[in-house]
């Protein structure tokens, strides 16, 4: 048994003993607890998230212990399991980071230090804000004029297809509005309970929040022969099933995506909006690594900007969502919760209840509205510190395209591992080929074998990624998803030793 | 391939898609995925009056207003929301120097900052992954920070420990509040949980009972006893809840929102002695506890009362506490700043707690830095002591004079009687509404007090939330109104509110 699995028992164990001991002392009879597991919100239980998941609290352990100074084969644990860009030593860009220094401490206006078109972007959303002061409660559905910036940079993105600012929903972060919509949507009981659509594999952020509604997940698997793309008669297949056992209304896609990287072609997603209007879907499309996009051949288009240049049989009927993030791209800026959503073709009558139900939370953070408006609003090219601005971005952008490219080329040099390219996004999916001795021993353990693998890697190389099987993968096959945000030369190095690993793995288990 | 697409095409129809309609310019339409009659059933039931029909009237008139027209008023004052800063109080400007040395480190090599202020941002920074607040923070909240928190929370309750792994940093104390109570529902029918909520309660209580789908319980405050709490009102509430669902929860908000009043400790105590005695979950929402105004009251702590009763209640009563940094002196409504201390909650669920906070990632760092400067201020001895407690104390006392001040004259009003505002940032006054205005409301298909307020709203532009939005005694009337304007301006309004009402009055005689 491995000792972290030993260490949780024994844990688990002393806390019992206190327990009976703490009753026995005081001599009140056991008494169950109000709050139990028996007792809580079922739909709680089933909710997930590998992202954050067992093998994260055991990297957190490990770091603990290497602070206490014990001895491992590893000076310090790697956290390739999450998409946060800072945490692995990306820079934030200057001028956003001026501007929130500004609107946070306005005094420093007077500060020769501070860039004039800094300054000018401070003193707008000041303006913008109760009192002048970002500490002001917001409109629930955001600052208006940072929603007409959202508006402006989505016209000039999508070609100078229209956005009302009124359809622009600010939120906390992606995941916030995400979770916002599916939670309207749901409804229904039995074989008439929401069905939502989404793709396998896919960010655990949907199965969770599907779980916690007690929605029905209906999966559509991505084609891992065709680099994660997307098949049209999949997506029928997957609806013809659900229809026997729910009612779906939804269709979930990730674009770039999230884990597996594929950007989808135009092509595509023209498809992806004749199939939803055909079989009355409404659209959720998560555009949060929009600016991500690495392959040669690949580009982004906007679900919005396609089904307006399908005309107007598409685009005056599909109901819609987008969403958009400063968590990703160049930005890298999770912690802030800055994002927004863009809703298309949706009823005033659950536009006035959306409104309503996000009052009830007051308003997302306001300095995550504001750097979400410099996102959308950044230096232009006649402005001081437009130079700084794209150099910083383009350093940032470009050496995300190399460490794409170095990951899968490394990749796919290892027997066992096989890599389709990182087309876009933070992270790569690669497959992996597990001895049957291997998954035996998984089983033995109780654990999904590509978990065990992965707990392995963190145990003897302290580097933590997060288990295919956290994500959704077709049966009998293995995964793990990486990141590939550590500076080029640590990445190089997590590569070189996850090579060694699968080679020794391979061999301690043939 | 044909034959599949045929049976999905069947199945599709016997499902009942909507069929295309003809519309009136003989365009086919169809029905939307997401009507109003497809739509989450909980969530249309969700109602909050603080942001409701009376607010997106203000900020109608505030439109109509800014195009030039003319209206009997120059401005509309939003008296609706507890928003210090919206209505003029500044914010503390040590908190201010932290956040932009953490927002832009450069900055610590600047000479106007204070040392205390670089060395808060320097500790801040590096528990942050790669040192910078644009990394997502555990789950949990950074743990610097919940160890602050817990060392505040021992220094407030007179040393009772505080253990940091029961403080969970949240996005405002709403979001604590919401999951605790996400938590807590479960069952269908007379098994379904019920939570107790006060009446008059803060909406949000109300909001999150309906999205859930519990049933909510609701005991009443005494109004003649300046809203004081009666535990034979508790056991009413909950003996007759008992016959229809499963009263689990027991939400007290002291100071009070709306009402401001501030609970005695022996009415905690015994608060808790019915929690445990009903096996309830107490949830104590602490959100302004320095906001304490009146003499003879004092804030006590539910975590120190509790523990203060002795082991029986310490080790057995489940309790959840949440403070904000959107109140009190600081007034950061808009950082999101949150925390919550869970006692006695059980391991297994605290498991669950953390999985289920752990998909949302984490709360905003920029509140959470805050959060941490609000529980580790200027010492005695560091630079910034001075200006700090010089500020926080300007910021009370005159919260604390509003307080005196809008009772005082809101009781010189024939038809309006005001209960002291002890504590909180609102006064919650008892308004007498003749009947003929209650005819007219209800005719109108309005509550009385909403009419009301609506009218003053035309009238003199000034925004305040009906006392129906809160829950109040069959055939009483109140509004909710904040004590947050500058003093001067808080005369003129308490002025036209007077004028108003005895306006109103004599209309509807």
């Amino acid at each position: 048994v491995p000792l972290w699995g030993i260490t949780l028992q024994l844990q688990r164990c002393a806390r019992d003993i206190t327990n009976m001991s703490q009753q026995a002392v005081n001599g009140v009879s056991h008494r169950g607890r109000v709050l139990t597991l028996d007792s809580m919100n079922p739909n709680v239980k089933r909710v997930e998230y590998a992202v954050r998941g067992p093998i994260v609290q055991r990297a957190v352990q490990i770091e603990k212990e290497l602070k206490e100074g014990a001895k491992k084969p590893f000076t310090e644990v790697i956290k390739a399991n999450i998409g946060d860009a800072h945490a692995m030593g990306q820079k934030p860009i200057t001028f956003f980071r001026q501007v929130l220094a500004l609107c946070s401490y306005p005094a420093l206006l007077e500060d020769s230090k501070f860039p004039e078109d800094a300054k000018q972007r401070a003193r707008r959303i000041l303006e913008a804000c109760g009192g002048h002061s970002i500490g002001a409660y917001s409109a629930s559905q955001g600052i208006e004029c940072i929603r007409q910036d959202v508006a402006r940079y989505i016209e000039k993105r999508d070609g100078g297809i229209p956005s009302n600012p009124d359809n622009i929903y600010l939120s906390t972060g992606a995941s916030d509005a995400i979770v916002t919509i599916l939670k309207l949507l749901v409804c229904g009981e039995g074989r008439d309970r929401t069905g939502v659509m989404i793709s396998i594999p896919q960010y655990p952020l949907y199965s969770a929040a599907l779980a916690d509604l007690g929605a029905v997940q209906i999966n559509y698997y991505l084609d891992e022969d065709n680099c994660w793309s997307l098949n049209i008669t999949e997506l029928r297949r997957a609806l013809s099933a659900a229809r026997e056992h729910c009612n779906p209304r939804v269709l979930c896609i990730i674009n770039p995506g999230n884990p597996t990287g594929q950007v989808q072609s135009r092509q595509c997603i023209e498809d992806v909006i004749r199939f939803a209007k055909e079989e009355h879907l409404f659209l959720m499309a998560d555009e949060v690594y929009q600016d991500n996009v690495y392959a040669e051949g690949c580009q982004f288009h906007s679900f919005k900007k396609v089904l307006f240049e399908m005309g107007p049989e598409y685009s005056n009927t599909v109901e819609m969502a987008s969403f958009h993030s400063t968590s990703k791209c160049y930005m890298g800026e999770c912690g802030f919760r800055g994002g927004y959503m863009e809703v298309i073709n949706l009823d005033p009558e659950v536009k006035a209840q959306l409104i309503k139900l996000v009052s009830v939370r007051l308003c997302p953070p306001v300095p995550g509205q504001a750097l979400l408006d410099l996102v959308v609003n950044p230096p232009q090219p006649d402005e001081p510190s437009y130079a700084t601005f794209m150099k910083e971005r383009t350093a940032v952008l470009s050496a995300l395209a190399e460490k794409a490219r170095l990951t899968e080329q490394i990749f796919n040099t290892v027997p066992g591992i096989t890599c389709n390219p990182v087309q876009g996004a933070m992270y790569t999916f690669p497959r992996i080929t597990l001895p049957q001795k291997a998954i035996d021993k998984a089983k033995e353990l109780g654990l999904v074998p590509d978990m065990f693998y992965c707990m392995r890697l963190l145990d003897e190389e302290g580097i933590c990624l997060v288990p295919g099987s956290g994500f959704g993968q077709r049966e009998g096959t293995y995964h793990f998803r990486m990141t590939i945000l550590p500076p080029t030369e640590k990445l190089k190095v997590v590569l070189q030793k996850i090579r060694e690993f699968q080679l020794r793995f391979t061999q301690e288990f043939s | 391939t044909l034959c599949r697409h045929t049976l999905s095409s069947l199945s599709a129809t016997r499902r009942g898609l909507p069929k295309e309609k003809m519309s009136e310019n003989g365009i086919m339409s169809r029905a939307k995925v997401l009507t109003i009659d497809t739509m989450n059933p909980t969530v249309k039931k969700v109602e909050y009056a603080v942001r409701g029909p009376i607010v997106q009237r203000a900020v109608e008139l505030e439109r109509e207003l800014s195009e030039g027209m003319k209206k009997p008023f120059a401005e509309v004052i939003k008296a609706n929301i507890g928003d210090a800063h919206a209505m003029g109080q500044q914010p503390i400007t040590f908190f201010r120097q932290v956040l932009a040395l953490c927002s832009y480190p450069e900055l610590l090599s600047d000479s106007t900052f204070p040392e205390d202020a670089k060395s808060r941002a320097c500790r801040i920074l590096q528990s942050c992954g790669g040192n910078s607040m644009g990394s997502y923070s555990a789950s949990q909240g950074i743990d610097s920070v919940r160890q602050d928190v817990a060392r505040y929370i021992e220094r407030r309750d007179g040393g009772v420990a505080c253990d940091p792994d029961n403080i969970y940093l949240t996005t405002g104390a709403s979001d604590g509040i919401v999951t605790m109570l996400k938590l807590l529902v479960c069952g269908e029918g007379t098994t379904r949980t019920g939570v107790m909520i006060p009446i008059p309660q803060y909406p949000l209580y109300s909001a999150a009972l309906a999205e859930l789908g519990a049933v909510q319980i609701n005991y009443f405050l005494n109004e003649e006893k300046c809203w004081s709490l009666d535990i034979t009102e508790l056991q009413r509430a909950v003996n007759e809840a008992r016959q229809y669902c499963n009263p689990r929860a027991l939400c007290i908000i002291n100071p009070g929102n709306p009402t401001g009043q501030v609970q005695s400790r022996q009415c905690i105590e015994d608060v808790i002695r019915f929690a445990a005695k009903e096996r309830l979950f107490l949830m104590a929402d602490e959100v302004y506890q320095d906001n304490v105004y009146a003499e003879g009251c004092q804030f006590h702590s539910f975590k120190k009362v509790l523990f203060e009763m002795g082991p029986e209640y310490a080790e057995t009563v489940e309790l959840a506490s949440f403070h904000s940094t959107s109140k009190c002196y600081m007034g950061e409504c808009g950082f999101r700043g949150g925390y919550m201390e869970i006692i006695n909650m059980d391991d297994e669920v605290k498991d669950q707690l953390t999985k289920l906070l752990s998909v949302r990632l984490c709360p905003p760092v920029p509140g959470q830095a805050l959060m941490d400067l609000v529980v580790n201020p200027p010492q005695p001895g560091e630079p910034s002591y001075g200006s700090f407690i010089k500020e926080r104390t300007a910021t009370l006392s005159a919260l604390a004079e509003k307080a005196k001040l809008t009772e005082q004259v809101l009781n010189t009003v024939q038809g309006i009687s005001c209960n002291p505002v002890q504590g909180a940032m609102y006064s919650f006054p008892r308004i007498t509404i003749p009947e003929k205005a209650v005819k007219e409301a209800t005719e109108t298909g309005q509550q009385p007090d909403m009419f009301y307020c609506m009218k003053m709203l035309e009238e003199t532009g000034i925004c305040l939330v009906p006392g129906s939005g809160f829950g109040q005694k069959d055939g009483t009337y109140h509004f909710r109104m904040t004590i947050l304007p500058p003093t001067d301006k808080l005369k003129i309004l308490l002025n036209k509110v007077k004028e108003f009402h005895q306006r109103f009055t004599q209309q509807y005689s």
